[in-house]
C-alpha cells in the first residue's frame, strides 16, 4: 500500500495488498525496448556527429548523411547531390536538414510513443501493472500535445524517403566504371524498401489516404489506397524495429567499406 | 486428465477482504469459471461471481486471473501448469460489491454521455440504405460485448481514480468512433471526443487492445483514427485551410 491511496488502492476497490498479481515476466518487453532504443540512439548520435566514413566506393552514401548539405561534404566528392551550404561545424551534422525531422517523425510516431511511454515513462510498463506517477494527464498538455503534429513529420519523412531512394538508385553508377552492382547496392535497396514500408504504414498516412472519409463508396481510389495502407499499418511495429536494424546495418556497411575494413563485393561491373 | 488444482480467490467487500486458498478438482477441457462453480458447489456456497452465457458473449464474467483482466469463461485451465496456483480477483478499477462481483455503473454513466446515433432528418427507420464498404469499419466495433475488460485495464482510470470524471474509457471512445465513421450518422462528436470524453488522455499504449476478448483493434482502428480526426479539426492548419476553401466553393 502506498501512503496516499490511489489507483488500485483507491477507496471502494477490492483491497489487495499486491500492486500487481501478474506472474509472467511483464518487465521483459519494456526492458528490451529500452535497451533497443538506447542502443540505436547512441549509435545514431555517434555516427551523426562523426563526419567521417559516410561515402564509400565513390557512390554509396549512408542514410545518416543524406542529403549531405554541409560544406564539409566536399571532403567526399560526389556525396552531395543537393548542394553544400551549411557551415562545417562539429556540432552540425552533415545531414542537419533531414536528421532532426526523422528523429521527430519517430518520436511522434504512434508506435514509438507506445514504446517509450511504456518503457521509459512506465505509463504503464505493462498492462494492469500500476504506473508510478501520482498525476496523469496523457497527451492533453504541452509538451505532449505536440504529438498531434505527427502528420507534418510524416509529410517531411516521405520527402526524405524519396531522397533516400534517389541515393540508392544513384549508387548504381560509379563515376569511372559506369553501371555497377555491388553488395552495397542491395543493402541500400533493402534499407530503402523497408523505410518506405515504415513511412507508408504510418497511422497519419492511413488517415490522409482515406481514413478521414466517412463514405468510402464515394471515393473508390482513396478507399483502395486506404486498404493497402491499412494492410501495411498492421505491421507498423515490425517496420519500426526492422528499419532501426537496417539503418544501422546500412550505415555500418558503408562505414566499413569507406574505412577499408571490408571490400564491397561487385556482382555486376 | 483430472488433478487437484490450487487456487487463490479474493473474497470480501468494500470494507476489506483477502485471498483465500482452495484446492479444487480440475478436469480436462475446463475453464476457470467451471472451477469457481465447483468451488461454490463443494466448499464456498456463498461465493459471489457474475456470469451468464459461459460462451464469451455476454461479457458478465470479467475478472482478473493472475493479475490480468480476462473472461472467467474463456480462460482455459489448460494454459496453466497443474502445479501453478491460479489467483482470481475482481476487477480492480471498479468498486467491489462482494467477492468477484464489482459495480460497473461507471461504464453505464459514460455510455449515456455519448451523443446517440443521429440519422439524417426525414429518414425514417426502414429507409436506411448503406454501402457495405461504408459500414464495415463500424461493424468491427459492433462486436463489443461490453465486458469492460478494456475499461478495467486502461491505466488512465485504473491508476488514477480522479480521471474517471473526465475520461470515457476505451469502450466509449470506441463507441464515439463507431458513430463518427457510421455512413448514416450526421452528428458531430469530434470536439466532444477531446473535450468531454477525454481522448487526449489516452496515450495509445494499447492495453485495451491487448485484453479485448473480441479481438477488436481498439487502438489502431478507433482511438488513433479519432485522434487523427481531432488533429484535423484542432491541430492542423493545412486541414483547416482545405476545409475553409472547399466550403467557399
Ligand atoms: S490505448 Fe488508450 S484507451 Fe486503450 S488502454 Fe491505453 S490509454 Fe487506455
Ligand atoms: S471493446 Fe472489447 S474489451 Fe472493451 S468492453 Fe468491448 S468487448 Fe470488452
Ligand atoms: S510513423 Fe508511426 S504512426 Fe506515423
Ligand atoms: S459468462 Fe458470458 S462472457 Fe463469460
Amino acid at each position: 500500500m502506498t501512503a496516499t491511496a490511489r489507483g488500485v488502492d483507491a477507496p471502494g476497490r477490492a483491497g489487495i495488498d499486491a500492486r500487481t498479481l501478474r506472474t509472467d515476466r511483464w518487465w521483459l518487453p519494456p526492458a528490451a525496448t529500452t535497451v533497443g532504443l538506447l542502443a540505436f540512439v547512441v549509435y545514431g548520435g555517434v555516427r551523426a556527429f562523426q563526419q567521417q566514413y559516410f561515402f564509400a566506393d565513390e557512390r554509396y552514401l549512408t542514410p545518416f548523411y543524406s542529403p549531405c548539405v554541409s560544406l564539409g561534404c566536399a571532403a567526399e566528392p560526389g556525396a552531395a547531390h543537393f548542394g553544400m551550404f551549411l557551415p562545417d561545424h562539429p556540432l552540425i551534422p552533415y545531414a542537419a536538414l533531414s536528421l532532426p525531422f526523422l528523429l521527430l517523425f519517430r518520436l511522434t510516431c504512434y508506435y514509438y510513443r507506445k514504446a517509450y511511454y511504456r518503457s521509459f515513462w512506465l505509463s504503464p510498463a505493462a498492462c494492469a501493472v500500476p504506473e508510478p506517477h501520482a498525476q496523469y494527464t496523457g497527451e492533453t498538455r504541452f509538451p505532449l500535445i505536440m504529438q498531434n503534429a505527427h502528420r507534418y513529420f510524416f509529410y517531411l519523412a516521405a520527402v526524405i524517403a524519396l531522397i533516400n531512394t534517389y541515393d540508392a538508385l544513384l549508387a548504381f553508377r560509379h563515376p569511372t566504371d559506369g553501371f555497377v552492382v555491388g553488395v552495397g547496392n542491395l543493402v541500400l535497396l533493402v534499407n530503402v524498401a523497408l523505410l518506405w514500408g515504415y513511412t507508408l504504414s504510418c497511422h497519419s498516412c492511413r488517415h490522409v489516404m482515406g481514413g478521414r472519409l466517412t463514405h468510402f463508396s464515394k471515393h473508390p481510389v482513396r478507399y483502395r489506397l486506404w486498404t493497402w495502407v491499412s494492410r501495411l499499418n498492421t505491421r507498423h511495429m515490425f517496420f519500426a524495429w526492422i528499419t532501426l536494424g537496417t539503418l544501422v546495418a546500412t550505415d555500418l556497411y558503408v562505414m566499413l567499406v569507406a574505412r577499408g575494413t571490408i571490400t564491397d563485393l561487385r556482382i555486376v561491373g | 486428465m483430472t488433478y487437484t488444482g490450487r487456487f487463490r480467490v479474493w473474497r470480501g467487500d468494500a470494507d476489506g477482504g483477502s485471498l483465500h486458498d482452495h484446492e479444487v478438482e480440475v478436469n480436462e477441457g475446463e475453464v476457470v469459471l467451471d472451477i469457481l462453480h465447483r468451488l461454490q458447489a463443494t466448499q464456498t456456497p456463498d461465493l459471489a461471481v457474475r456470469w451468464n452465457c459461459k460462451a464469451g458473449k455476454c461479457g458478465s464474467c470479467s475478472a482478473e486471473i493472475d493479475g490480468r483482466p480476462r473472461l472467467l469463461c474463456m480462460t482455459r485451465m489448460s494454459v496453466f501448469a497443474p502445479d501453478h496456483v491460479v489467483t482470481v480477483t475482481p476487477l480492480r478499477t471498479f468498486p467491489v460489491v462482494r467477492d468477484l462481483v464489482t459495480d460497473v455503473s461507471f461504464n453505464y454513466a459514460k455510455a449515456r454521455e455519448v451523443t446517440a446515433f443521429t440519422p439524417p432528418a426525414g429518414l425514417a427507420p426502414g429507409e436506411y440504405r448503406m454501402q457495405q464498404v461504408d459500414v464495415e469499419r463500424s461493424q468491427e466495433f459492433r462486436k463489443c460485448i461490453e465486458c469492460f475488460l478494456c475499461q478495467d485495464t486502461c491505466h488512465v482510470v485504473r491508476d488514477h481514480e480522479e480521471n474517471k470524471e473526465s475520461f470515457a474509457g476505451p469502450r466509449y471512445l470506441l463507441r464515439v468512433a463507431e458513430l463518427e465513421m457510421h455512413p448514416l450518422d450526421v452528428a458531430d462528436r469530434v470536439d466532444a471526443a477531446q473535450d468531454e470524453h477525454g481522448l487526449g488522455r489516452c496515450n495509445i499504449t494499447k492495453c485495451c487492445t491487448e485484453v479485448c476478448p473480441e479481438g477488436i483493434k481498439i487502438t489502431d482502428n478507433a482511438l488513433i483514427p479519432m485522434k487523427e480526426r481531432v488533429a484535423d479539426r484542432r491541430y492542423d492548419p493545412l486541414a483547416w485551410l482545405g476545409r475553409t476553401i472547399s466550403r467557399r466553393r
